[in-house]
């Protein structure tokens, strides 16, 4: 659970990069759902990204227009702005696994490089 | 054929009750009594290509530009620039719509291999999205183009099932006209059975290739709160955009115009009680080289004659070998054409399907916008084609040609016994067949009045005469020896002739005779008259003589007796 990042070949997550990784979290007020998701976001990050992370929350509510500019359907929605490319991850990320295979942050199988 | 009948079945199909909302596609529209459900989802099913995503956009198009109802278009397969490239071919003009405010196209990109669902979601992004757009537009119409999409998309498919279930009602509390498409599954309606959320009208789309020719067809499955009609409708896919043929409905609501319109040819419109009806259809059948081309031209002629347009359809012969094999009958037919009277459309039956054909001529009728239709060579078609699909296409152009009102010379391949010329001749007001007979080494061609409708006409046999100066219906004739035609008939008749010569002479032969008969007579009649007078001249001088002798024979006695000195003797004779 607590491997570091970075070593896995995973793209832009060097552990000592400049880079900085955008993630934008897509949520409606504050739905049971989407507090979940922020709080499990910000958990993931930590562990795997402290200090080399930025997350943006926005409110759909707050503009509707957004979601059809931005191809967001399902919410919660998290995509990876930066590093490229954009991944998209859907769900209140409380499967752990997901979401690390979704942010590249670790490939799919334990063991493959 | 009960006519009042249909109407009445199509009508009470899908009776009222529900709202309807209408599509704009008249065939549609009567099918289902006036529209899909109004403030109602509405499925349309199909596999790909089978004109799921037009009849969506036709629907809101509609909506906008002729019902005062502004749409939304949530697109999940492709771009909305790409959307309206697709149909703005059709005459859809979905930028000048959404400038308006009449129309949204939003799209949505769908790509599996880059989502991963970690948990629990909604699809609150989409409710959020149609909510402002419906606001923004005042929507009254909404269609979301395969929505399927969404299944596999997130790899949740049981939450997808649940928002989509929402979604239905969600539109409905709305009061939104929506269409859902979705994508033909093998034993379902739809792939994932989408079916069980919509369930208020649910139409599907079939697209068939046989033989190499595509049929399209549409069925309502359901339409909740009405009885419907499960037939399959064919359709097409017209440079207007769809078009639904109803064929179950065909001579339903064309008027019946008294006037009479003349064929070209006097005779036959004599035979005929005075002309076609107007608006009707009659078809030629006879095999080849009967005449049904010239026939046909001869209606051209006369119609371009009268200043009205007509199209011609040809099947067989190219524009030009048609117009000079015309002029050696002495029909040129060029100058209609060139005043755009007589537009002809060449139109070989291998180039393309029945149905782009048929989508063709829609849009020839409306460019052309003909009275008259001369459609030469229908049964060309028949070649690859099964009976019953050349029956439901030809049963279709009808009653195109028919609603518009336009008076159709159609030709046939065929003595009149085939299939297809049988079921062609059902559809048609009169059927006239010709035929060629053999005799004494030549042919020739008779014209029959198979039959024609509401007309009382002739039931005499003619020959079709094609002279240089056009054709010509010519007495057969009938007698004893049978029935004689072309040269045999011309044998014939100076026979007639002949033998009315001969009779006359006999006669003034016999005149002759009596009267020289007559004249004899009379001069022996005079003969015997004298004879008579000269008898009676003698009988008188014989009488004359004896009384002579008797006045004689008294005096001599008497001097006799003086002689011989006698007493007297009494007068009275008696001397013994």
């Amino acid at each position: 659970m607590t491997q570091p990042y970075g070593t896995n070949g995973a793209p832009g997550a060097d552990a000592d990069a400049d880079e900085v990784w955008e993630l934008c979290l897509y949520v409606t007020d504050r739905s049971p759902k989407c507090l979940q998701a922020i709080a499990n976001l910000r958990r993931v990050c930590e562990e795997h990204l402290a200090g080399h992370y930025r997350i943006e929350v926005v409110d759909l509510l707050e503009n509707p227009r957004l979601a059809a500019d931005d191809q967001i359907l399902a919410v919660p929605t998290v995509v990876r702005k930066l590093p490229h490319p954009i991944r998209t991850i859907v769900g209140d990320l409380s499967d752990t696994d997901r979401v690390l295979v979704g942010l590249q942050l670790r490939p799919l199988r334990s063991g493959a490089t | 054929m009960g006519n009042a009948d249909l109407t009445g079945l199509v009508g009470a199909a899908i009776g009222p009750g529900l709202d309807r909302a209408p599509t704009g596609i008249s065939g549609l529209d009567q099918i289902t009594g006036g529209g899909l459900p109004r403030g109602r989802v509405t499925l349309v099913a199909g596999s790909a290509g089978a004109g799921k995503t037009l009849l969506g956009l036709q629907f809101l198009v509609a909506g906008a530009r002729d019902y005062g109802e502004p749409g939304v278009l949530l697109t999940f397969e492709e771009s909305a620039a790409k959307v309206a490239d697709n149909v703005r071919s059709l005459g859809f003009d979905l930028d000048g719509l959404q400038r308006d405010g009449l129309l949204a196209v939003l799209a949505f990109r769908v790509e599996p291999t880059e989502i991963v669902a970690a948990g629990e979601f909604d699809l609150e992004g989409l409710f959020l999205t149609l909510d402002d757009v419906i606001k923004r537009v005042g929507a009254k119409r909404v269609v979301l183009d395969t929505i399927e999409v969404l299944f596999g998309a997130f790899g949740a498919d049981s939450i997808v099932r649940a928002e989509l279930s929402r979604l239905t009602r969600w539109l409905e509390d709305r009061g939104v006209t929506a269409i859902v498409t979705g994508e033909r599954g093998a034993g379902s309606i739809t792939r994932h059975g989408i079916e069980e959320y919509v369930s208020d009208c649910v139409i599907v789309l079939d697209h068939r290739v046989r033989e190499e020719i595509s049929t399209r067809r549409l069925r309502v499955v359901k339409y909740r709160g009405s009885a419907h009609g499960t037939n399959e409708y064919p359709f097409f896919i017209s440079a207007r955009g769809f078009v639904v043929l109803p064929i179950t409905s065909i001579t339903l609501d064309y008027g019946a115009p008294e006037e009479r319109v003349s064929t070209g040819i006097a005779r036959l419109d004599h035979m005929l009680g005075g002309g076609i009806f107007r608006g009707s259809a009659v078809l030629v059948s006879g095999t080849g080289g009967t005449g049904k081309t010239s026939l046909g031209a001869h209606m051209v002629n006369a119609a371009c004659g009268r200043g009205e347009r007509v199209l011609w359809v040809l099947v067989e012969e190219s524009p030009a070998q048609v117009l000079r094999n015309m002029r050696s009958i002495g029909l040129d037919l060029r100058p209609w054409t060139d005043a755009g009277l007589l537009h002809i459309w060449p139109a070989r039956p291998s180039a393309f399907g029945l149905e782009t054909h048929l989508a063709l001529l829609v849009q020839l009728l409306d460019e052309v916008t003909p009275t008259v239709t001369v459609l030469d060579g229908i049964a060309s078609f028949a070649h690859g084609v099964a009976a019953a699909e050349m029956t439901s296409m030809m049963a279709r152009k009808m009653d195109l040609l028919k609603a518009r009102g336009i008076t159709i010379l159609a030709t046939a391949l065929g003595e009149g016994d085939e299939a297809s010329t049988l079921s062609v001749s059902s559809m048609v007001d009169t059927w006239l067949l010709l035929r060629n007979v053999e005799s004494n080494g030549e042919r020739n061609r008779l014209l029959f009045v198979m039959k024609s409708r509401g007309t009382a006409h002739s039931n005499q046999v003619r020959e079709f005469v094609l002279t240089d100066h056009g054709a010509e219906l010519v007495d057969v004739y009938v007698g004893a020896a049978g029935m004689l035609t072309g040269s045999a008939r011309l044998a014939q008749q100076a026979a007639e002739r002949e033998a009315q010569v001969r009779q006359a002479d006999d006669l003034e032969h016999r005149r002759r005779e009596l009267r020289r008969g007559i004249s004899e007579h009379e001069a022996h009649f005079a003969a015997v008259q004298d004879q008579i007078a000269a008898e009676r001249a003698e009988l008188d001088r014989i009488g004359l003589r004896e009384r002579h002798e008797a006045a004689d024979t008294e005096a001599d006695e008497v001097a006799m007796g003086k002689r011989r000195w006698a007493d007297a003797v009494p007068s009275d004779g008696a001397n013994r």
